[in-house]
């Protein structure tokens, strides 16, 4: 059983004390921590224990919601009208189509997807800057799949002492089956996942019968094989190497944060010096800091890690050591947040508070910690002094947090002023190059051209096709047309119409060789116009 | 080398075996190989025996041995082809059988047929008319509306069909203009005039005096196949003298020497050298570049 509470080794407290210490010990260790990194060391594993508290409550939620989101986004249904998919978020491959919602998006449309996916960019940065790794710790799928297959593993193995236990037990029945529901319900949540994704590329109910009825494309059981092995294996086998050795994002994060960033901090300036016998020290009149060095926050820790080694690379700012750590300092009837989201710049200044000195790569390391003098922080009542420096809703604003919101707001305003003020009529114009022009036998000029109307309404429209600044051009669709003034071309809903066109100018109505016209495209239905530039040769013999 | 007794020795920094080798001191590790690498390798094998069991695998003296699919890409590729070809034989077939105005009828038949056409024209006929069949001093200019054998679908067809003055086809177009100055019929002056009057019949800059001498000349001995108002005559192959294009030209000097010793091209018939249909997407294909005409009720 996981809840056996571990009788702490040295815990000898007087029989005078008020009431037993009810803080649990763990014997957790940092198992990624810099003094153990070893290229040549194998992994070892990781077994966090559940942490409860807001953070691990609010990583619930967005669980909930980004799980939410995934799996019922290809289901939400949007009226297109006939002819066109009604599925609201689809990317049509087959038609080469991507639609979202009311947004419909041709291949030659596709800046739109990349503004959105700079959008997302700057938006990682405004979100670096102001809480630093929130993705990572937060709406990553890599933690958010891994929590949930945490979530499998505690169901069927019990939490972390438990979890350790069989981990070291000889294969029995019990421990067989354990892990082979374990491993099915991993496989399963896979399948799920890369079967929602598939949904993503085609009308979904469909698709999910032809499933089920295995009559949907090899590639579909492909990809969703395909998903389902890397879930499998990042989710439930690799975990938090995945983060460590496999993403660029700890790396670049390093560029991205600054002294106003929020990052998950031990307050070592309140917590040294550590000590197991904290109340009994204070009582001495010996001056520790608030760690009793129960190891919680290791023990939750799903990179293996010591926050209290100070920043680094490993942590996702998860967040769960704080719950640990915040409900070990309600026990013990200190001030929460001996583990909290703090800047640098207040770290800094609160642990100068505490007495250290030296640079600023000294102070924030673990080597500036035997400096600190906790009694310092504290005032006559027992309570931190005023001069602490803690989080508050304006840490978060800064120039930084400022450029990028503008940064953000601008290229959202664009796009949308962009998309708002979409054609959807769009017209490609090609002159016929051989011959460039041909004479007819009254002595006047054919040109042709290939007109391309692309009607990207819902709806088959109607649309006139004139030219302008083409004195007594005619126009005819195909040979034995008769020659008129405009044209009117008919294009199905959704789609692209090339017209060959012959332009007919009668002899001696022109100046010159080159000669710069317009086609000028009228929808009947929506009012749109397009006007298009391209050119008119003649021979010099029927110039005027 | 290091001695033999050492070869199990274990390295104090990696618990890991060391193969014996030793220089200077440096010694080799002996790492085993990955397990997932070790894994996958496996897994290849095992792959491999089905491979070599389902597909063409092991080679023969000739050939290879089959597999259990039968199935190679040779073959797939001959089967590809023939479902192609057959999927175009069905519309080869219609167009050799069904009439030119059945064929017009239908849009998808003249798509196959104009883009057949198109690449049939630039194999056998772009030689003479061009690669846009804009042809040249000579070789008429597909693309207008001045037809010299007539320029609806069925004229076209006859026209690529059978030639144009050659030995081969009987059905050949044929038509033949005298040689009014090599041949002594007209002296040098009548002729000059002869061409002053078709430069006045077809609007351009002309000597009116010897124009009207021309007019005369002309009633004597050209209207017969040219008309009376110099329209010229499609089942005659005589040219329209009044319009804009001439296949050998519209100066005063190119009509001169046309008179006095005209030039007189020839085509190959097609029928003995491509398909029927062939023939048809050829006639559709050129009926499509612009001057192409109803057929006459």
């Amino acid at each position: 059983m996981a809840q056996t509470t571990l009788e702490p080794p040295h815990r000898d407290d007087p029989a005078g004390s008020v009431k037993p210490d009810p803080v649990r010990e763990f014997d957790a260790e940092a198992v990624n921590s810099k003094q153990r990194q070893s290229l040549y060391a194998a992994r070892v594993k990781i077994f966090p224990r559940h942490a409860e508290g807001f953070y691990r409550r609010l990583k619930w939620w967005i669980m909930l919601v980004t799980l939410g989101i995934y799996y019922i986004t290809p289901w939400l249904r949007w009226d297109r009208g006939s002819g066109a998919p009604d599925q609201a978020v689809l990317m049509d491959l087959a038609n080469r189509r991507f639609y979202f919602f009311f947004i419909e998006i041709w291949p030659h449309e596709f800046f739109y997807v990349a503004g959105m996916l700079v959008m997302a960019g700057i938006g990682l940065f405004l979100v670096t800057a102001i809480l630093g790794r929130a993705w990572c710790g937060y709406a990553c799928p890599q933690t958010v799949w891994v929590d949930l297959f945490l979530v499998v593993e505690r169901f069927f193995e019990g939490d972390r002492n438990a979890r350790i236990k069989l981990d070291k037990a000889p294969w029995t029945a019990s421990k067989l089956a354990k892990r082979v529901s374990k491993h099915a319900v991993w496989l399963l949540i896979g399948i799920a996942t890369g079967g929602a994704w598939i949904f993503y590329f085609a009308d979904a109910p469909t698709l999910a019968v032809q499933l089920f009825t295995l009559q949907a494309l090899p590639v579909a059981y492909i990809t969703i094989a395909v998903l389902t092995a890397t879930t499998y294996i990042f989710g439930g086998l690799m975990r938090e190497q995945v983060c460590t050795y496999m993403c660029p994002w700890p790396r670049v994060q390093a560029a991205m944060l600054d002294e106003h960033s929020l990052t998950v901090t031990y307050n070592a300036w309140r917590g040294e010096q550590r000590s197991r016998h904290m109340k009994k020290q204070r009582r001495e009149g010996v001056a520790v800091g608030d760690c009793v060095d129960c190891n919680a926050c290791v023990a939750v820790c799903p990179m293996g890690i010591d926050i209290r080694d100070g920043q680094q690379m490993e942590c996702i700012t998860c967040a769960l050591c704080i719950d640990a750590c915040d409900g070990v300092m309600e026990k013990l009837g200190l001030e929460k947040g001996l583990i909290a989201y703090s800047t640098l710049q207040e770290y800094t200044h609160n642990m100068q508070l505490a007495g250290v000195h030296g640079t600023i790569e000294e102070i924030v390391s673990a080597q500036s910690y035997p400096q600190v003098q906790p009694e310092r922080m504290r005032g006559p009542s027992g309570r931190l002094i005023d001069a602490v420096k803690t989080t508050n809703w304006k840490t978060v604003l800064h120039p930084r947090t400022f450029i990028y919101i503008a940064i953000f707001g601008s290229i959202g305003l664009a796009l949308l002023t962009v998309l708002a003020m979409r054609d959807t009529l769009d017209v490609n114009i090609l002159h016929d190059r051989n011959p460039l022009f041909v004479t007819l036998s009254d002595g006047s000029t054919r040109n042709g051209y290939e007109i391309k109307i692309l009607n990207k309404r819902g709806e088959t429209r109607q649309f006139w096709v004139e030219t302008e600044g083409l004195p007594g051009a005619l126009l005819a669709v195909g040979s034995g047309d008769q020659p008129k003034a405009s044209l009117l071309v008919e294009v199905d809903a959704d789609s692209t119409r090339g017209v060959r066109t012959f332009v007919t100018v009668p002899r001696s109505s022109l100046d010159q060789e080159r000669n710069e016209f317009s086609f000028r495209v009228t929808a009947l239905l929506g009012a749109e116009t397009t006007v298009t530039e391209t050119q008119f040769v003649a021979p010099k013999e029927a110039l005027k | 080398m290091a001695e033999h007794e050492e070869k199990h020795e274990v390295d104090e920094q990696t618990g890991t075996q060391t193969t014996g080798h030793e220089w200077d001191g440096i010694k080799e590790l002996d790492t085993p190989m990955p397990r997932w690498w070790l894994w996958t390798f496996y897994a290849t094998i095992v792959f491999s025996i089905g491979y070599v069991i389902y597909y063409p695998a092991i080679p023969l003296l000739e050939g290879s041995t089959m597999g259990i699919s039968g199935q190679t890409n040779r073959l797939q590729l001959q089967q590809d082809m023939a479902v192609a070809d057959a999927a175009r034989r069905d519309l080869i077939s219609m167009l050799a059988e069904q009439d030119l105005e059945d064929v017009a009828a239908n849009p998808e038949l003249v798509r196959f047929a104009e883009a057949g056409g198109a690449s049939l024209f630039k194999v056998n006929c772009s030689q003479c008319h061009g690669s846009g069949a804009q042809g040249g001093p000579g070789y008429p200019n597909l693309n207008d509306d001045d037809w010299l054998w007539g320029g609806d679908l069925q004229a076209i067809y006859e026209t690529i069909a059978h030639g144009v003055r050659n030995d081969e086809d009987d059905d050949a177009r044929f038509s033949q203009m005298p040689a009014f100055g090599a041949d002594g019929i007209l002296e040098r002056d009548e002729i000059n005039a002869v061409a002053e009057h078709v430069l006045a019949i077809s609007g351009q800059d002309h000597e009116a005096a010897l124009a009207g001498q021309g007019a005369e000349i002309f009633m004597d001995q050209c209207t017969a196949c040219h008309g009376e108002s110099g329209m010229g005559e499609q089942d005659l192959g005589a040219p329209d003298l009044t319009d804009a294009i001439s296949l050998y030209g519209n100066t005063r000097e190119t009509i001169r020497a046309q008179i006095r010793q005209p030039k007189h091209g020839a085509m190959p018939p097609w029928l003995e050298r491509l398909r029927e249909a062939n023939v048809k997407q050829l006639a559709i294909y050129v009926h499509s570049r612009g001057g192409g005409e109803e057929a006459a009720e």
